[in-house]
């Protein structure tokens, strides 16, 4: 399925540039995680949004969703694994499946964290996002799943059904998990190992195993989408919210702070409304 | 030409043969490798009579995969005179398997 406009992340800033681009009449694909996982709705209460003081993070959400719903943008509760360029658009990799979009937004908010200590030296050595593509392949092996999203315990339990031997670490008891997995409650985490991956440090503690995979509720945005630029850690922008590759534009927490709503949401709208200029610019050219 | 599927004594051969060989190794539930499939397509035409170009569907010869380390997919492995001599992990563009590939003809 093609779309004009595929948006990463359906936060506010994400749902603020599909309204705007549908405004222009785009197509979009807004693909999140669910909704319960976003940031906002976990606010208790938000007082610094112009006009609208005293909602909550969830009565918030749901308004900009019902906006974004009654304008025709379409939604897709999944993760996104790989963004790539390809012939004039661009191919997202959901899951285990495929949208194109002619043009991206990025706006995947600061929830994945820093890279853990050893992560990005072992990727392809033993680190793995996605447990539906590699899963296979740690068959009958030792495997830690890091648990940092609602979605890892139904992970783990994929890898558990398909003969991995799994050990769940995360920093709260996880709910959901197969009772006979299992688990490690920690907050400080290491990936050890020379060349390939042979455990992970737990708090002070070594599990090991051959593989670690490390299911956030969103992957790093540099790790999405190769040879995108940051500043810091943040997404590098310009005024416009292009990024450093053209035809792919970022907005909200992913470029910097402050990490709030109201900047959230005007990058948004800066963001779709380019995005939706460029692409009526390249479909002239 | 499109891309020669193969199995464990497929690869042997076109390994052994010597020649620049580049095969993807992937599987139909991963959706990263998925959007690699097009590339390695246009790969095999434009290389062809140059470079063997070829996948492995990894759900069908997982002892190929293991024999070769593999631990995420996509992973494409590129061989010459009958040896390994890059790989590359994960989602990249067309041009990163090109430039191994120019770099090696």
């Amino acid at each position: 399925m093609k779309y004009d406009i595929v948006v990463i992340g359906g936060g506010p800033a994400g749902l603020s540039a599909a309204v705007q681009a549908r405004v222009r009449n785009k197509s979009v694909l807004v693909v999140s995680s669910p909704s319960a996982d976003l940031p906002l709705a976990r606010a208790e209460r938000i007082d610094n949004y112009l006009g609208l003081p005293g909602l909550s993070g969830r009565e918030m959400m749901e308004q900009f969703e019902k906006h974004a719903q009654m304008l025709g943008v379409e939604r897709r509760t999944g993760r996104v694994l790989n963004a790539m360029p390809m012939d004039g658009g661009f191919f997202v990799a959901v899951d285990s499946d495929v949208v194109e979009g002619g043009a991206l937004v990025l706006a995947t908010g600061v929830g994945q964290g820093p890279a853990l200590p050893g992560e990005l030296e072992h990727l392809g050595a033993g680190v793995s996002y996605c447990a539906t593509c590699d899963g296979m392949l740690y068959r009958d092996k030792d495997v830690v799943v890091v648990g940092k999203s609602t979605h890892a315990p139904e992970e783990a339990n994929y890898l558990h059904g398909l003969g991995c031997r799994v050990t769940y670490v995360s920093a709260k008891p996880p709910e959901g998990l197969d009772p006979s997995i299992p688990t490690v409650q920690a907050k400080r985490l290491a990936i050890l190992g020379e060349g390939k991956v042979t455990g992970l440090e737990a708090d002070g503690r070594v599990l090991p195993c051959v593989g670690v995979f490390l299911l956030r509720s969103a992957v790093a945005p540099t790790q999405l989408l190769p040879g995108l630029e940051l500043e810091g850690p943040y997404i590098r922008v310009d005024r416009n919210m292009a990024t450093s590759i053209p035809g792919v534009f970022a907005a909200g927490d992913c470029t910097g702070l402050p990490l709030q709503v109201s900047k959230a949401v005007g990058e948004g709208l800066v963001a779709g409304l380019r995005c939706a200029e460029y692409l009526d610019r390249n479909s002239h050219s | 030409m499109a891309p020669y599927h193969f199995n464990l004594d497929g690869l042997k051969k076109a390994v052994s043969s010597g020649n620049l060989t580049m095969v993807d190794f992937w599987a139909s539930w991963c959706g990263p490798c998925r959007m690699v499939a097009p590339t390695i397509e246009k790969l095999a035409d434009q290389y062809e009579g140059r470079a063997i170009v070829g996948k492995v569907n990894t759900d069908e010869e997982p002892a190929l995969a293991q024999s070769l380390g593999i631990m995420n997919i996509p992973t494409v492995i590129f061989f010459k005179d009958g040896k390994e001599i890059d790989r590359k992990v994960g989602v990249m563009p067309p041009e990163a398997y090109q430039a191994v590939l120019d770099a090696n003809l």
